[in-house]
């Protein structure tokens, strides 16, 4: 979550050298301070690194961390390893999907939510766990985590 | 997440020689009082989840206000993750190592005043033996703890990660410093290579063994050499190196630092899973701090040695933890593995020699050139020396991190260690190895007839699976010959309750979604795979479809480019070996016996059992429950779509599948 002032943008390419290795770590960075990567922030971070624009789409689009498009004001990150799936990680982010009105890996319509899955927050002692804006919750039910996405809302 | 504790202020000066190291270390030892009690409060990922930091806070409120600053202050030190994470937050006594679990803020004034001020026990936060109700005082005398041994997580849960004086303190660098002056490269190789240490991260291939192979590529063309540390920790299930980056950071540099100086490297990198900040935000604390101290950087220790870590945030593709995938993504391009030869101690980062290991792999290498590589050797069974770090998670009594030596049997870490499967008497099934590993059952159903002649005779025949794989040594070999494998570590127990097509389905799917997609076999053939459990958990298919199902698994298996797929057909492939019947279940009778699989279950609510509280009506999405308050509730069985939602809010569990 946003926490201070943004960073401009050319601060945050000032962080690192004209190198091409530098292209996931900068599209990190920039996909940690606005919420998502836009099109004009890929074609900067290519004149910064001398990478073709076709290769940094190429990588934006290949990892899951990256998003193109904005991302909700909030996040919930729903745990589907392999224990939460056993506990009930599944109905937690069909449960979520009702409650939003989004499908995971969306965003509401107002931007006030993200749904997303993970694939193991490798905090398996405390499954089913689910991660909103970065806090965890442990041994997590549906009616608990309606309860705090109303409080957000 | 919260923050840990804010970061020591550091000594500022450089140790410029390894005397300078030893006197510094001496005098960190002797700065501290023997007789301060040492309050540890674990803040692991688990525990910091469950509240510890707010109990920690507690805790300096309540010394503070006790006013026991004139006598001895306690010292409250945020450490690690202890392992017993079901049983979070801990604070635990040291030295004594009196335990308290399950602390919340609200009991830090009965600890100061009990405890601290009285010297007596807090019964109540103690942990109780489940069998016989007793409680137990002491970590080192609770089941779960005893049956341990602790090697690489020895300092973990002692020391405070973000501060280098007290790893120094406990013996951390001291390997390094050693070997830096006293061993040749050729004498490091060499002890790793007669440790028998095997590689932590999946494969198990033989560490000393690579470091040889990129010394001999690097004496053939001489220039830069690259030392990786892989903390991709991708396998759902595994948090072994998260714990470990988190917990002691300073013994992954410490291994990786000597591996350089053998290699001649001066770059290295720690590759770690972008969904672990604090284990970014450790290693980086300790880099800056090694750093700062001359133990990282130009000129090591006055040695002229010069070898410097960066890290790199993995951006979430589970293929990157294969290595070649790896150094790909270290480089700023697409994670798409590589065909191998050449090997990355041939053609490595930038088309240098690299040396990657997982980072629990580095951990060792202090400790085996500290105690020397017959000592290493000694520990664990021969072809699998040491210990390992397992995460010991699912349907048993007690989950979290657990080290033990290699060859210890499957059922005395389930049982002995975790307690057993709750409420039931045998688990079912233990899947280790992650979506590259397999399912080993409780014991064999169909055991082959001249096995089954060997055992009545009371004889095992040689290289063939025990009977009862309760018993199956939990070695890299081992393990293989199950048809599983050892991987990084995950151990997911599975009870009654847990369906193997479904489980086999689950880890298709996560595959088939984190698969590059650059070779066919896996890329299309995975997807084939899944339609054939999809079918099954529908209730479809015929006995045929299982043989076919084998078949294409098989051919996924010899065509891959990389070990994503290679070892993709695992989890199917055992669960077909020792569970057929289950398949069988679901393709002839149309029966999930688990009540897992939706398309094969119905749910009814029991009227003896129901209290009528109206929870499930009120959660139904359905809206399919009908029934007035406090009278027996019915589920409209047609409109019902499985969801499970009024079996998790039933309060009296009377919601019963069939």
């Amino acid at each position: 979550m946003m926490k201070g002032p943004r960073p401009d943008i050319d601060s945050i390419l000032e962080r690192y050298p004209r190198h091409p290795q530098h292209l996931i770590s900068l599209l990190q960075d920039v996909q940690a301070a606005f919420n998502y990567i836009s099109p004009d922030h890929i074609n900067l971070i290519c004149d910064h690194l001398g990478v073709p624009i076709t290769k940094a789409w190429s990588v934006a689009t290949f990892f899951r961390s990256f998003s193109l498009e904005p991302r909700g004001e909030h996040e919930i990150k729903v745990c589907l390893g392999t224990v939460c799936h056993l506990k009930g990680g599944e109905r937690l982010v069909e449960g979520c999907e009702r409650d939003l009105g989004v499908k995971r890996g969306g965003s509401t319509e107002d931007l006030r939510f993200s749904l997303d899955t993970v694939n193991c927050l490798g905090a398996c002692a405390l499954a089913p766990v689910v991660v909103v804006d970065d806090q965890y919750l442990p041994n997590t039910t549906h009616p608990r985590l309606s309860k705090l996405i109303k409080k957000l809302e | 997440m919260a923050k840990a504790s804010t970061t020591p202020k550091m000594d500022d000066f450089r140790l410029g020689s390894v005397s300078d190291f030893a006197a510094y270390r001496d005098s960190l030892v002797a700065a501290r009082d023997p007789n301060q009690p040492v309050i540890v409060v674990c803040h692991g990922t688990g525990c910091q989840a469950n509240g510890s930091p707010k109990v920690s806070e507690a805790l300096q409120k309540g010394i503070a206000a006790a006013g026991l600053e004139a006598r001895v202050v306690p010292l409250i030190k945020n450490t690690g993750c202890h392992g017993f994470c079901s049983r979070g937050p801990l604070v635990i006594f040291q030295p004594a190592g009196l335990f308290y679990q399950r602390v919340k803020p609200g009991d830090a004034e009965d600890i100061v005043n009990t405890t601290l001020i009285g010297g007596k026990v807090v019964e109540r936060l103690l942990y109780h033996d489940p069998h016989t109700g007793e409680p137990i005082p002491y970590d080192h005398d609770i089941p779960f703890y005893r049956h341990q041994q602790r090697i690489i997580l020895k300092n973990i849960g002692k020391i405070d990660p973000t501060d280098i004086r007290d790893t120094i303190a406990a013996g951390g660098y001291q390997a390094m410093a050693q070997t830096l002056t006293t061993m040749t490269p050729d004498e490091i190789i060499s002890t790793v290579e007669t440790s028998g240490l095997r590689g932590r991260g999946g494969g198990g291939f033989p560490t000393g063994f690579k470091w040889r192979r990129a010394r001999e590529y690097t004496i053939l063309s001489p220039g830069q050499v690259y030392i990786v540390g892989n903390g991709d920790e991708g396998d759902p299930g595994a948090f072994m190196d998260r714990t470990l980056m988190e917990g002691d950071p300073h013994a992954i540099l410490e291994g990786m630092i000597i591996g350089a100086f053998a290699l001649g490297a001066s770059q290295g990198y720690i590759y770690v899973r972008m969904e672990y900040p604090l284990a970014v935000r450790h290693l980086g604390i300790a880099i800056d701090q090694a750093r700062g101290l001359g133990l990282l950087g130009e000129n090591i220790l006055g040695t002229g040695f010069d070898f410097d870590i960066h890290i790199n945030r993995g951006a979430g593709a589970f293929v990157c933890g294969e290595e070649t995938a790896l150094l790909a993504s270290i480089e700023g391009r697409v994670g798409e593995p590589n065909i191998r030869p050449p090997y990355p101690a041939q053609e490595g980062l930038w088309g240098r020699p690299t040396i990657i290991n997982n980072v629990e792999t580095w951990a060792n290498v202090p400790h085996i050139l500290e105690k020397g590589a017959a000592w290493y050797a000694g520990l664990g069974v021969s072809h699998s020396t040491g210990t390992k770090i397992f995460s010991l998670v699912g349907r048993v009594q007690n989950t979290g991190l657990v080290e033990v030596p290699m060859g210890v049997t499957l059922g005395h870490i389930v049982e002995e260690i975790g307690g057993g499967v709750p409420g039931q008497e045998k688990f079912k099934a233990v899947q280790t190895g992650g979506p590259s590993g397999g399912l080993i059952p409780y014991e064999l159903k169909e055991v082959p007839p001249e096995e089954l002649q060997l055992a009545r005779l009371g004889l095992k025949s040689r290289g063939s699976l025990p009977v009862e794989l309760k018993e199956l040594p939990v070695d890299f070999d081992s393990l293989l010959q199950a048809g599983s494998i050892m991987g990084s570590g995950g151990m997911i127990v599975m009870d009654n309750h847990d369906c193997v097509v479904d489980v086999a389905r689950y880890f298709l799917r996560f595959l088939q979604e984190e698969s590059c997609g650059k070779c066919l076999p896996c890329r299309l053939g995975l997807t084939a795979m899944a339609e054939f459990l999809d079918r099954f958990s529908k209730g479809q298919g015929t006995p045929g479809d299982i043989d076919e199902l084998q078949s294409l698994a098989q051919a996924i298996v010899d065509g891959s480019l990389c070990g994503l797929g290679g070892t993709a057909p695992n989890p199917v492939l055992t669960s077909i070996r020792y569970f057929r019947d289950e398949y069988l279940a679901h393709i002839v009778d149309h029966k999930c016996p688990a009540g897992v699989c939706r398309d094969l279950i119905t749910f009814s609510i029991e009227p003896e059992t129901c209290n009528g509280c109206g929870l499930c009506a009120k959660n139904c999405p359905q809206a399919c429950i009908t029934g007035k308050k406090k009278k027996p509730h019915a589920i409209d069985e047609k409109a019902c779509v499985r969801c499970g939602v009024c079996r998790d809010v039933c309060p009296v569990d009377a919601v019963l599948v069939v």
